[in-house]
């Protein structure tokens, strides 16, 4: 991938395909680190599970479809001396709090960093596709500042009959991110 | 600084066209958005799409995404489901393609042969 924003667009459509009702995308930066947090509420993965999806070449398994969504990311992370982790716990294994936590960290000023990119269109895209899942983002910036968008805010200020991939609602979240960003 | 009660007035102004167009979605933009569409530039197409339909209010027609098509290598993907005729697959699409797309296919009726998949094979 050529931005670590378009990673994010890629690793969040698995917590849409987990089922997830919230999905928190926590970016905390300072000069020389980033740390990218992708958090669900979704279904879940099984250790075994877990483990095959994050190296696919390691499994002779074929009931399952692997993609490369995962260790992609995982290699951007490991290219600057950083890691890739996840957690995840499945319904039957925790009922009350269930979901995956996928959280990547960088070296920014490693030769090899892929730099974050457009994350404001990766952020629209995801409404736009999944105007019914709850996202959370926060970006806390080298400066202090934090940028924050919150769809359970917007969604409460429209009420129900206006759907969050309205044109006019993803015009009013990309001016608000661009506009928190400076941009 | 944007603000909450913006949506509040959105909310207001959009009320009576919501209804409207629900009724109207006849023809699905779908964009191939899985891994290989991404890597191969899907997003700045998708984003395309939205605002092209909007700007050229092309009312029937409404945008969402899907997984990988099956073929990577064609990526980014997009394919035009209407009522009962054949769909139509663009392959290799790049955002300036997108208003001719919109205009001449969605709005005017006739796909763009030189986009297809069959152009391309």
């Amino acid at each position: 991938m050529k931005e670590l924003s378009l990673n994010i667009l890629d690793i969040v459509q698995n917590s849409v395909s987990a089922e997830a009702s919230l999905i928190k995308v926590l970016l905390t930066e300072t000069d020389e680190t980033l740390r990218i947090t992708i958090e669900d509420d979704g279904r879940g993965m099984t250790p075994d599970f877990l483990q095959t999806v994050v190296d696919p070449f390691s499994t002779t398994r074929k009931t399952r479809k692997v993609g490369m969504g995962i260790p992609l990311f995982k290699l951007a992370a490991e290219q600057t001396g950083g890691e890739l982790t996840i957690t995840s716990k499945t319904r039957e294994m925790s009922p009350e709090d269930h979901g995956t936590v996928i959280s990547a960290f960088f070296y920014k000023n490693h030769m090899d960093f892929t730099p974050l990119g457009d994350v404001v269109s990766t952020l629209i895209s995801l409404i736009q596709g999944c105007p019914d899942v709850d996202f959370l983002f926060e970006h806390e910036l080298p400066d202090g500042k934090t940028v924050h968008l919150d769809t359970r805010e917007m969604r409460e200020a429209l009420g129900d009959e206006i759907p969050l991939n309205s044109f006019e609602v993803l015009e009013w979240a990309r001016e608000s991110l661009l506009e928190q960003y400076g941009l | 600084m944007k603000s909450l009660e913006e949506l509040a007035a959105i909310r207001n102004k959009m009320k009576d066209k919501v209804a409207l167009r629900e009724n109207n979605g006849d023809i699905r933009i779908v964009v191939g958005m899985a891994t290989c569409g991404i890597a191969a530039g899907a997003r700045p197409v998708l984003n395309a799409f939205v605002e092209e339909v909007s700007k050229q209010h092309a009312e029937n027609a409404t945008v969402t995404q899907t997984g990988c098509i099956g073929m990577c290598r064609l990526e980014p993907i997009v394919e035009v489901f209407e009522g009962n005729k054949e769909r139509v697959t663009y392959v290799k699409v790049k955002p300036a393609m997108v208003p001719r797309i919109v205009k001449e296919h969605i709005l005017g009726g006739r796909p763009i042969t030189e986009y297809t998949i069959g152009a391309a094979e």
